[in-house]
């Protein structure tokens, strides 16, 4: 996710409090920014759809919903780890879940709230990581890790805590980008150096993690991967789609903590 | 703010009820605002309007549970014939001929009339208990703020919702509220219409004449009846569209020749001025436009309607999926898809009838010459006119689920 690191040590150390006006005033503009389709998270919005097809996909199908029906993902507790200003919480709320969205950037946890506020949508944001809510004995139906495994110092620890905050039989997806040549190509140097998308620094190719790395990261944490996908893009419609070939650069995939 | 609805669609028409049963089966509710009174939609007498709805919209029909009770009436078209012509002589020998035959899909689209299908329409809106129907209520304002969209009624009543649809025709009061500007002309002519009952048969056969007033239509409707499209200059057409049923039946009996045979005025008779009008753009913050409100073109190919139509599957299929998907429907993310999705097409159809109606409506000998040469060439080479009659059914570009006969 496009966090940013020194905002996660400064807010950290912050105590939690209501806002007062001016804060108010700068939060509504950074959820405007992050809400922007053409702003500094454009990257993230041309990607959601699809992140939200493979999402909403694999839920759907694991827990046996019908995906055409009004909030098929009723009765399911929900995490979104790295929720950012809450791009994939708010979609999931609407659909019926009951969200928790967590971030240790305490910047963009009011700044969620205040969205979803407006939206009419109810989640349950928090300032905290995926270590501090299985410490704390959370459990979740599904969660959510999109675009986050590749910016954690330690992703096995980070994924045996999430393993932790899976009921059995829970659901787990993940989503980053794959270490090839053509990944440097497409999110470091089309992504960040020409088309300006995201900041210089954001992703460190020496972090991606390829397909099969996942697979044997997600067993090693004693978690069963089900499904895998690319999410491609396609530049003369402009748009992301979900492949069943071609992982070269994003994907996303799928895993359960057996019964 | 809350809602009371999720779709406020602003035109009762076609496509407004059309969008109200796709979105509402998929779940979202509904509020259709329509400025005529209940009684005057559903009219079952025939008024002498007929569509020509193209394989695609068939298809989106019968996707959408309409065509089952259509069918019986509608009238299949097998063969489109377009020729050059002048008043009170022979076709030329040089046109262009498309055969459903020659295509795998069947029937090129069928003819469908006003009254069937707007009594279709109505009885399905009734049934569907998503779908509020406000028949004889007229829009006055409307105001979009980041929670949704308000609009006052005359009477000063509010509905509010989270989008809004303008479903309104070309002179959409919804794309004016919301400053959305046009670019429009007219074109000098103006389309008459009728339907007239014959003593040939027109044989599923749907004619086009393109004679130095403007184009001349003859679409086959059920009981060897024919829908007329007929334009003229201004001038002309407001002289014709003065005379009496004899003198009427006389101007129409030179310029169709003995194409039908013996013909007789059946229903009421139909003026429309034509023009162009663009709506500069498709989308606005928590609103989308459809059909004419977005696009009203020349009918010289017959694909108004169509094209109102494929706006319907298009704005439905992005609704839906981003529904299914959990995303704010009115987010201008969404939206801004079917924009991308439709202004292009729209565009361009409305520009290539802008431009047909410039080459074929005039007596110019150098044009008459070369557009002949292109009707007889376009009819006597088989790709071309296999892709012809693919793009006149609505069966090119990017076609919505719906147009390929799939639910949404």
């Amino acid at each position: 996710m496009p966090t940013d690191a020194t905002d996660r040590v400064r807010d950290a150390a912050r105590p939690h409090t209501a806002p007062d006006p001016a804060e108010i005033a700068k939060f509504e503009a950074i959820a405007a920014e992050w809400w922007d389709p053409q702003g500094k998270f454009k990257p993230l919005h041309m990607l959601n759809p699809c992140r939200l097809d493979y999402i909403t996909a694999q839920i759907t199908g694991e827990f046996d919903r019908d995906p055409t029906r009004p909030r098929p993902l009723a009765g399911l507790r929900l995490l979104d780890i790295g929720c950012g200003g809450g791009l994939l919480s708010e979609p999931m709320a609407r659909l019926g879940a009951d969200v928790v969205g967590a971030d240790p950037a305490a910047r963009n946890i009011p700044v969620a709230r205040l969205h979803a506020q407006q939206q009419g949508l109810e989640i349950d944001y928090r300032v905290t990581t995926a270590e501090d809510l299985a410490a704390a004995g959370e459990r979740f139906d599904v969660v959510l890790c999109m675009e986050v495994i590749e910016h954690v110092p330690d992703p096995a620890v980070f994924l045996a805590a999430c393993r932790d905050l899976l009921r059995p039989g829970g659901l787990m997806i993940v989503s980053t980008v794959n270490r090839t040549a053509r990944s440097y190509a497409m999110a470091i140097l089309g992504a960040e150096v020409v088309m300006r998308w995201l900041p210089r620094g954001t992703h460190d190719w020496r972090r991606f993690v390829t397909p099969e790395e996942l697979s044997a990261l997600l067993r090693g944490a004693g978690l069963e991967p089900v499904d895998r996908k690319g999410m491609v893009f396609d530049p003369l419609g402009w748009r992301w789609s979900l492949s069943d070939t071609d992982l070269g650069v994003n994907y996303a995939a799928a895993a359960i903590r057996p019964a | 703010m809350e809602h009371d609805a999720d779709v406020l669609i602003v035109g009762g028409g076609l496509n407004g009820p059309l969008l109200a049963l796709a979105l509402a089966r998929a779940g979202l509710r509904v509020t259709v605002i329509d400025a005529l009174p209940a009684g005057v939609r559903g009219d079952p007498g025939f008024d002498g309007r007929a569509y020509a709805m193209a394989l695609a919209s068939v298809r989106m029909l019968r996707a959408m549970g309409l065509w089952a009770g259509l069918e019986a009436d509608a009238e299949p078209i097998l063969r489109v014939r377009a020729a050059d012509g002048r008043v009170g002589e022979a076709p030329s020998a040089l046109h262009l001929s498309l055969d459903h035959a020659e295509i795998e899909e069947g029937p090129l689209g069928a003819m469908v009339e006003d009254r069937h299908l707007r009594r279709a329409l109505m009885d399905a809106m009734a049934a569907e208990p998503g779908i509020t129907h406000r028949a004889g209520a007229r829009v006055v304002a409307q105001a979009a703020d980041a929670t949704g969209v308000r609009v006052t009624l005359a009477g000063g009543e509010t509905v509010r919702g989270a989008l809004l649809v303008g479903c309104d025709g070309r002179d959409s009061g919804t794309a004016r509220r919301a400053g959305i500007r046009r670019v429009h002309w007219r074109y000098g002519q103006t389309a008459l219409v009728c339907a007239v009952e014959h003593t040939r048969p027109h044989n599923g056969v749907a004619q086009q004449l393109f004679l130095p007033g403007g184009p001349l239509a003859m679409l086959p409707l059920t009981h060897n009846r024919s829908s007329i499209v007929w334009s003229e200059a201004t001038a002309v057409a407001a002289a014709i569209a003065g005379l009496d049923e004899a003198g009427y039946r006389a101007a129409l009996t030179l310029r169709l020749g003995d194409a039908l045979g013996e013909v007789g005025l059946v229903g009421r008779r139909w003026s429309y001025p034509l023009g162009l009008s663009l709506a500069n753009r498709f989308v606005d913050a928590r609103l989308a436009l459809v059909g004419d409100a977005a696009h009203g073109i020349h009918p010289i190919a017959g694909q108004g309607l169509n094209l109102g139509l494929r706006d319907v599957a298009a704005l439905a299929e992005v609704l839906v999926d981003a529904l299914r998907r959990g995303e704010d429907i009115a987010a201008p993310a969404v939206l801004a898809r079917y924009q991308v999705w439709r202004r292009f097409d729209a565009t361009a159809m409305a520009l290539a009838t802008d431009t047909f109606n410039r080459v074929f409506s005039n007596d110019n000998g150098v044009l008459r010459g070369l557009r002949d040469i292109g009707l007889g060439v376009a009819g006597a080479v088989p790709t071309l006119r296999r892709a012809f009659m693919r793009q006149a059914a609505g069966l090119t570009g990017e076609v919505p689920r719906l147009m390929q006969g799939r639910p949404l």
